[in-house]
């Protein structure tokens, strides 16, 4: 499978990453690197309290220290409150007014209530301890189950904790159940969870004669500028965001945060930089968190084990705020409740409740991995119900390959998809009859040894803005995306991409896909990125679109350019212009491969005319602004493989399988590397990583020492495979891969530990799988048993 | 995260370093740091002083004399990593955190620390090791057993520089080093130190550490009765090991409850001595 | 309290002589006063080994090394691993097998890894995984930084002076280097 238009054959590579000379030199320069003069670093003063009352702010002893400027409270700061852009047609939701430094009532440990400013580094560490804070503590609301009492409220002016109602629904659920002959009714819980880039969040302000320029590490430069300006009630064009090298994101940096405001005020106000640095534990304690959401699912089937219907009703903790996408989260994953089946009758109820937690918001995968997780372990809980292989399961109710587009119930349609054929690739992997033969053996050794599997499909290429924007889901944004592509004048070429990379390699992609439309080496195609000063405006990185989406638009912008090398070229060799064609890194004409002109002497010809066709302008760029006509659907199958101490419950994943298929491959290794990293985030959500509060809504994961990221140490090296089905969406029939791996891999692993454990009576396990958590239900079940 | 503000003084022998804690009792003393600046960076110690004793000469190196090994208080755990002959301390030392902190944490002021998680404290019990100290009364031995006496808290003066570890070299013996954690750079959920003599297959002397059992470093005293003349065979092992918890009080934490770390004891006991009775 | 102490220590072979705060951590002086910001700091409480340096030689933490601990010390950072043009085995071995994305913990990833091939210049990938235990990435997975390391590690075995082979992949790969030839 090749791209459909023909190039130079940079499409496919395997090709070293252009951004890495800089990263693996220690040259390239992430926010904190830079340095400006005059800078003032800024420490927050964040609540110890979970819920309270601010009394008194005394900063009187901070202010005394010379080296120290200002301290702010959230009575100084006159910026706007902090956005939520999700405000859906005909949905009410009970918004609540959040500030970038709280007044008169903090709602979360963490929540800021004065800043300090300072010359030095660490001083103002040491001003920000000096600053005495009298805090009332009010009654906290510390668990989903406390907010849906409406016992005490996080915001008593609402009367209510609720946040939201939402549904989505195709066929009739009730009636679908009715038809079955097994019923199942699980509650599946889905922890919260932290996004933990390794890079924190930094943000560097700076003021000149009225010009606010803005370094954040952020996945969305170009909403950040938008907000500032609103919050700030500044003129767009006064602003300048930039984000320069991005140390990882996971969702965690798609977010406009209190600090990036105040940053941007405090430089306007003070008339110099202004510089954050996240710490560690604050990344914990205030960068948004993931997931928490409890649902519960009822699935029914025939005997033959046809799904005839799905209902999920889910109930989220989204934390004491509603930041930029809070409630929208949960309802991604309601498109694709039907994952890869046919279901006839599927429904999905979210309702959302407010908790004195940090909010909660996109992280990897945002909803799709909560769908995907309750979906595929409870097609292992039913295929147990009816005594059928959970393989079988899944192949009766496959959609057909033949059924492509496919409208599910909810009345989505799945661009492309073969799902058996994903299966089929993953089984020449794996050999189920071989490793069942040596899990009997292994378990007469006491070796609890299990696999699980996982089938599933997502939406993403955020997004058609028909579908998203403000006349459909009620996200307040278009979300196409741009690029502008510039021949320079000796054929060099510049990428202006309005997606934001952190780390995805979408230079390289980018300019493999260029070179291919443009028939040069991509080794001299730029792709610049992060600079809302630079190019045009573009919506940033979220949502594994910036392929599928931005890819498309410069894919679109090199043909325009392409169009018009054609036009030039007939022009000057006398040829008709549909008779040339890129080939070999020139343009030439058809069936005269030695008639033709290279991407240079076109651009020379464009720059420095000589005569060029009537009415053609001078230079050679062209911009594209690309909005979907639809979401893309990757799928695959994933394989897990692990050993359970049976003693400690201690779990060791021994193989993970994964085939992916995201369409055909613009760089194989890039896309092998981004499953990598997702299957990673799954194990890591599925066996190590909680965020932890306690009754008192005091947080318990608050660094790398309790929230556990997993390392090397705990991982095998992962088999990947792919198949490529192109999407009929966009020309380059891709589809998005930077979450397909998180989104798959979690029941998987759930799945094969029950599938260890199975012969010592554990039936079903939550996340996260800890050595407590499973040993605990390893006795609670010979206790069954017994 | 910023360690509070303090002064500094190196010293260039024990004994300046001895009187420098002796005229400030809110001094501390610094050697690899990998205990004591984590704790200040987090604003969890704020010592007004720091002692660095880290270019003391001759504080380093270890040798062997009189079937002790003669450890150095300044020797790095990589030292002892690097040194499989040293049996049970070296595979200890080798699963303390990570590479770089053993290239830099130091086995006195692991010990001096006397945090019942680390992993060291149990090599010393099951050693039967000893600790020797200088301050302003001279040097001291203090005996394994004494040295530990609460959380965090040693039998050491606040003004006493430890300069030496003996440990026994139990040259004969088993032994066998068990070690839970959820990942590899993790504090031990819990660890076992075990150290068998054995004769004509029967259990001559078992010494057994605990690590994260209690507020202190523990010996797994009812395990070790048990077993002490018991023949060396499975059976023996799985009922002495019934018994690890015995004594036990271990704190609950965000990974464990105390129930599940003294069933961790008991299994990982039992896995020790199986290895360390080579069945 | 405090007042500053002078500190001299020779940095990628060069010397420098600086006054610091007591308390200032190794790697603020190497980034905010010496201006190597190629070695970051990813946490508060030295798991991460974003921070990664040799000092004499050994891999540390410099978020836990006080800078007055490397007075009179040889520190090498990741600016310090190529020699001239010449990019470190390691390095290509990183850049060859996508060892990285978004490059944040990669500095550390890399100075550990010498480390690690110092102590095993012939790894297995167990002793790899172990060996990098005290460092996160986020991004990989850590898969591709095992063949990473593997590759640095034939390179140096082989002492070639060709960089790493390129990852696996039959024809693809064929065409990637026939298309981008060998040039770092």
């Amino acid at each position: 499978m090749s791209a459909t238009v023909p190039g130079n054959g940079a499409v496919g590579r395997r090709m070293r990453r252009k951004e890495d000379p800089r990263l693996i030199t220690g040259r390239a320069s992430y926010v904190d690197d830079i340095a400006l003069a005059g800078t003032l670093w800024c420490a927050f003063v964040r609540s110890p309290e979970a819920h309270a009352k601010i009394v008194s702010i005394d900063a009187s002893a901070a202010l005394e220290r010379d080296d120290v400027v200002a301290v702010f409270t959230g009575e100084d700061v006159d910026a706007g409150a902090l956005p939520c852009a999700w405000v859906p047609p005909g949905v009410e939701v009970n918004t609540s007014e959040h500030l970038c430094v709280a007044k008169g009532t903090v709602r979360h440990v963490g929540d800021p209530v004065a800043v300090v400013l300072g010359t030095d580094r660490y001083s103002v560490v040491d001003a920000a301890e000096d600053v005495v804070v009298d805090l009332e503590p009010l009654p906290v609301v510390a668990s989903l189950e406390a907010a849906m009492s409406d016992g005490e409220l996080v915001h008593p002016e609402s009367g209510t904790n609720k946040i939201h109602e939402w549904s989505l629904g195709g066929g009739d659920v009730e009636a679908g159940l009715s038809q079955a002959d097994v019923v199942i009714e699980r509650t599946v819980v889905n922890h919260r969870i932290s996004g933990a880039p390794i890079e924190p969040r930094a943000v560097l302000a700076e003021d000149r004669a009225g010009q606010l320029t803005v370094w954040s590490s952020t996945q969305v430069p170009h909403f950040l500028r938008l907000f500032l300006a609103l919050l700030l009630g500044m003129s767009e064009e006064r602003i300048r965001v930039i984000a320069p090298e991005v140390g990882g994101g996971f969702g965690a940096k798609l977010q406009i945060y209190g600090e990036e405001l105040f940053c941007a005020w405090a430089a306007r106000k003070l008339g110099r930089p202004v510089k954050w640095v996240e710490t560690r534990s604050e990344h914990m304690m205030v960068s948004h968190h993931g997931r928490d959401q409890v649902a519960k699912v009822r699935l029914g089937a025939t005997r033959d084990g046809k799904v005839t219907a799905i209902h999920a009703k889910i109930d989220a903790d989204m934390g004491a705020y509603l930041m930029l996408l809070t409630p929208t989260i949960p309802s991604l994953g309601a498109f694709v409740m039907s994952g890869v089946y046919a279901i006839p009758n599927v429904q999905t109820d979210i309702t959302g409740w407010y908790t004195n937690k940090m909010p909660t918001d996109a992280i990897r995968g945002a909803g799709r991995p909560e769908a995907t997780h309750m979906i595929e372990v409870c097609m292992d809980q039913l295929a147990a119900e009816l005594g059928m292989d959970p393989l079988e399961l899944r192949r009766r109710n496959f959609i057909p390959a033949d059924d492509f587009p496919h409208e599910t119930a909810l009345g989505i349609v799945y661009d492309s998809g073969d799902y058996a054929g994903a299966l089929d690739k993953l089984l020449e992997h794996f050999d189920v009859g071989a490793f069942r033969r040596e899990q009997e053996e292994l378990r007469a050794k006491g070796i609890y040894r299990g696999v699980g599997f996982s089938t599933y499909t997502e939406i993403c290429g955020l997004a058609p803005s028909r579908v998203t924007g403000p006349q459909g889901f009620g996200l307040q944004t278009g979300l196409w995306e741009s690029a502008m592509v510039r021949v320079h004048i000796t054929g060099a070429v510049t990428v202006y991409t309005g997606t934001s990379p952190h780390g995805q390699g979408l230079e390289t992609t980018l300019a493999q896909v260029v070179a291919d439309r443009l028939g040069c080496d991509p080794e001299h195609v730029e792709v610049l990125h992060g600079d809302t000063g630079t190019g045009p405006q573009g919506l940033g990185t979220y949502g594994s679109r910036s392929t599928a989406v931005g890819g498309e638009a410069a894919a679109r912008a090199a043909s325009k350019v392409a169009d018009k090398c054609r036009a030039i070229v007939a022009h000057m060799l006398e040829a008709a212009p549909e008779d040339i064609e890129v080939r070999d890194g020139r343009f030439s004409v058809k069936g005269s491969p030695d008639k033709g002109m290279a991407l240079a002497e076109i651009a020379g010809a464009a720059y420095i005319p000589d005569p060029l066709p009537d009415g053609m302008e001078p230079g050679l760029e062209e911009t594209a602004f690309y909005d979907p006509a639809n979401f893309v659907f990757p799928f695959g199958a994933h394989a897990c493989v692990v050993d359970v101490d049976g003693e400690t419950g201690k779990v060791q994943v021994v193989r993970h399988i994964a085939v992916d298929d995201c369409g055909p491959a613009i760089n194989p290794m890039l896309i092998d590397g981004q499953v990598h990293g997702g299957i990673a985030f799954a194990i890591g959500q599925a066996l190590y990583e909680q965020v932890v509060y306690d009754e008192d809504g005091q947080l318990v994961t608050g660094t790398f020492v309790d929230y556990a990221l997993p390392t090397a140490a705990e991982l095998p090296s992962f088999e990947t495979d792919r198949t490529e089905t192109p999407t009929p969406v966009n020309s380059l029939g891709v589809k998005g891969v930077g979450e397909a791996g998180t989104i798959a891999a979690t029941p998987a692993i759930v799945n094969a530990v029950v599938d260890a454990l199975r012969p010592l009576g554990v039936t079903y396990m939550d996340m996260p799988l800890s050595p407590v958590r499973v040993w605990q239900a390893i006795e609670e079940a010979k206790g069954v048993t017994a | 995260m910023i360690p509070p503000e303090f002064d500094y003084v190196r010293v260039s022998s024990v004994e300046e370093a001895v009187s420098v804690l002796a005229a400030d009792e809110e001094a501390k003393l610094l050697a690899g740091g990998h205990s004591l600046v984590p704790l200040m960076k987090l604003r969890l110690a704020a010592p007004t002083q720091l002692v660095d004793i880290g270019r003391v000469p001759g504080l380093d190196a270890i040798e062997r004399s009189n079937g002790d090994w003669r450890i150095g208080a300044l020797a790095r755990h990589a030292q002892l990593q690097d040194r499989p002959d040293m049996g049970l301390a070296s595979r200890v030392a080798a699963s303390i955190a990570d590479q770089q902190v053993r290239n830099r944490g130091t086995i006195g002021g692991s010990l001096a620390h006397g945090d019942p998680a680390s992993d060291l404290p149990a090599v010393l019990l099951a050693c039967e090791g000893r600790v020797v100290a200088r301050g302003t009364g001279g040097e001291r031995e203090i005996a394994a057993a004494d040295f530990f006496r609460d959380y965090l808290t040693t039998a050491l003066e606040p003004s006493e520089v430890v300069t030496e570890i003996r440990l026994p070299a139990l040259e004969g013996w088993g032994f066998a080093h068990r070690k839970f954690t959820r990942r590899a750079e993790d504090w031990a959920m819990v660890g076992v130190c075990v150290a068998v003599q054995a004769e004509g297959g029967v259990c001559r002397d078992v010494r057994i550490g605990f690590t994260n059992m209690g507020s202190t470093p523990l010996r797994a005293t009812a395990t070790e009765e048990a077993l002490r003349g018991q023949p060396l065979e499975a059976a023996s092992i799985e009922r002495a090991a019934a018994q690890a918890a015995e004594g036990t009080d271990p704190p609950a934490d965000l990974n464990a409850t105390p129930e599940y770390k003294r069933h961790l004891a008991r299994v990982l006991t039992g896995r020790a001595l199986r290895e360390a009775a080579g069945l | 309290m405090s007042g500053t102490v002078p500190v001299r220590l020779a940095v990628n072979g060069q010397t420098h002589a600086v006054d610091v705060e007591p308390r200032m951590l190794l790697v603020h002086l190497l980034r905010d006063e010496l201006g190597l910001t190629g070695t970051h700091v990813g946490c508060d409480t030295s798991n991460c080994g974003a921070c990664t340096v040799h000092l004499d030689g050994e891999a540390v933490k410099s978020c836990t090394v006080l800078a007055v601990q490397a007075d009179g010390c040889a520190v090498k950072t990741i600016e310090g691993m190529a020699d001239g043009e010449t990019l470190h085995p390691l390095q290509e071995g990183f850049w060859a097998e996508h060892g990285l994305q978004c490059g944040y913990c990669t500095p550390g990833m890399i100075m550990a890894a010498a480390d690690l091939l110092e102590r095993h210049p012939d790894p297995t990938e167990e002793q790899i995984r172990h060996g990098l235990e005290g460092n996160l990435c986020r991004c990989t997975g850590y898969h591709n930084i095992v063949r990473a390391v593997q590759a640095a590690a034939r390179h140096a075995r082989e002492g070639s002076a060709a960089p790493p082979d390129l990852p696996p992949g039959g024809e693809e790969s064929g065409r990637a280097l026939a298309g981008e030839g060998l040039g770092a």
